[in-house]
């Protein structure tokens, strides 16, 4: 694990100038993950916010090879190029040791991305996946996708006199991905940049396929104070909203423990998307909320002990 | 930053962009507030280095020590100043 002045010795690999909103978390998950990895590398981006902002033709915000893939298949774009690849590592023309990552959202992950990522998983390249999850369309006007929470209000699970924002609870993708039998999933967040470096770190060194969820904050689509990015991706691991842990070839292990379990309205507090959860019409749902994260939490807890 | 954009009849169908070719775009017009250091309070940490979503935080390759805000490229969010521990990161506002 390397310190933080050992990581600022090294080249960048995500540079200035993309077109990123200010404050965005997209741009810290990018960042400090190519920071993690030391090896020559070859990234793939599936369609969404990370992909326009940082490559506005003419220009790219990346200095190492990369392909813009629809927004459909970065896991199948990826799984080519690290098939091709091992097949000239066969034939003795290429002897590099070469990292291969796949970035999409959530939109391009959990709902669209979600067969080429199965498929890829199944086949085991080895390819490290990250998910940015933003917990929406964001690049499209902020719509819900599956890993929406609930009672978020988006222009497609608007808040009003019908729903008090998206009805459903998010969908568990990093249990999709144990399912798999994959050699490594994790969950991660930009507010602790030593928990994601390491994660980072530890997945490219397995020999299959691996996946780091990570709760990327959209001061946009949240919407919240830009200076609060990292600290809201805290507050969402300390209310055990998106806990920290990771699944070694399917043992689960805690990576952080929150000293105090807060309640989930901390969470909710310096969102907009959830400030209609504070009228005392919706009590019940914010209950209804705590209970069910309780739950999730409870049986993760047990997973980890088991 | 003011560009001439091409119009789509002299795009290219397919590209191959060039490497951080990024750095010739200045996003530092976007900013309307702007972080200053303040070096007395400062331990060298590198909390700001590591939270700038935008790489503008630079660190003196020279010294080991915090460098310096690069302005051409900072967006004014603020994530500096409020994860430095030691307070040692203002925000103050910026006039062009
Ligand atoms: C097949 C297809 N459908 C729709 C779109 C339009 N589109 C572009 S980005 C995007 C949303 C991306 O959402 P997500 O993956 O969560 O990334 P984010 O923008 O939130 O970073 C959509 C719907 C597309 N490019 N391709
Ligand atoms: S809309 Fe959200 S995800 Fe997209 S660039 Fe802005 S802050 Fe980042
Ligand atoms: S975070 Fe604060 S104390 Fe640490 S290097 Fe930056 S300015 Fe100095
Ligand atoms: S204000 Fe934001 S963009 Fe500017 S240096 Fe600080 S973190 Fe980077
Ligand atoms: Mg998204």
């Amino acid at each position: 694990m390397p310190t933080l002045k050992q990581l600022a010795k090294r080249e960048e690999h995500f540079v200035s100038g993309h077109r990123l909103c200010g404050g965005c978390g997209a741009g810290l998950v990018a960042r400090m993950v190519m920071l993690a990895i030391e090896k020559p590398v070859i990234v793939g981006n599936a369609t969404g916010c990370l992909e326009v902002a940082s490559t506005i033709f003419p220009y790219s915000a990346w200095n190492v090879p990369w392909i813009h893939s629809a927004f459909e298949n970065v896991a199948a774009t990826v799984s080519g190029i690290e098939a091709a690849y091992r097949s000239l590592k066969r034939q003795g023309k290429i002897d590099k040791d070469i990292v291969f990552v796949a970035l999409g959202g959530d939109g391009g992950t959990y709902d669209i991305g979600l067969q080429s990522l199965s498929g890829a998983a199944e086949r085991g390249h080895k390819i490290l996946y990250v998910c940015y999850n933003n917990e929406a369309y964001m690049n499209t006007g902020i719509q819900r996708s599956s890993a929406t929470p609930r009672a978020a209000h988006t222009t497609t699970s608007p808040l009003g006199k019908v729903i008090p924002g998206k009805v459903q609870f998010p969908k568990d993708l990093p249990s999709i991905m144990v399912a798999h039998n994959i050699p490594y999933v994790a969950t991660s967040i930009p507010g602790r940049w030593n928990d994601l470096v390491n994660k980072v770190e530890k997945a490219v060194t397995f020999d299959g396929f691996t996946f780091i969820d990570v709760l990327t904050p959209c001061r946009l689509g949240w919407p919240h104070e830009p200076e609060l990015t990292m600290e809201i991706s805290r507050l969402a691991v300390e209310t055990c909203i998106w806990p920290l842990y990771e699944v070694v070839e399917g043992k689960y292990r805690l990576t952080y423990r929150p000293k105090e379990k807060k309640p989930v309205v901390e969470w909710f507090k310096p969102q907009r998307r959830f400030a209609h959860l504070f009228k005392p019409e919706n009590q019940q749902l914010l209950e209804d909320i705590q209970k069910e994260i309780d739950k999730r939490w409870e049986s993760l807890l047990k997973k980890c002990e088991g | 930053m003011k560009e001439k954009k091409a119009g789509w009849k002299e795009l290219p169908e397919g590209d191959v962009l060039e490497g951080a070719s990024s750095l010739k775009f200045r996003t530092g017009n976007w900013r309307n507030r702007r972080p200053v250091h303040i070096s007395e309070r400062c331990i060298n940490c590198f909390i700001c280095w590591v939270s700038c979503p935008d790489g503008a935080v630079k660190v003196d390759s020279e010294t080991g020590k915090f460098g310096h805000f690069d302005y051409d490229f900072c967006k004014g969010c603020g994530i500096c100043a409020y994860e430095c521990p030691k307070k040692a990161i203002e925000m103050v506002d910026d006039e062009g």
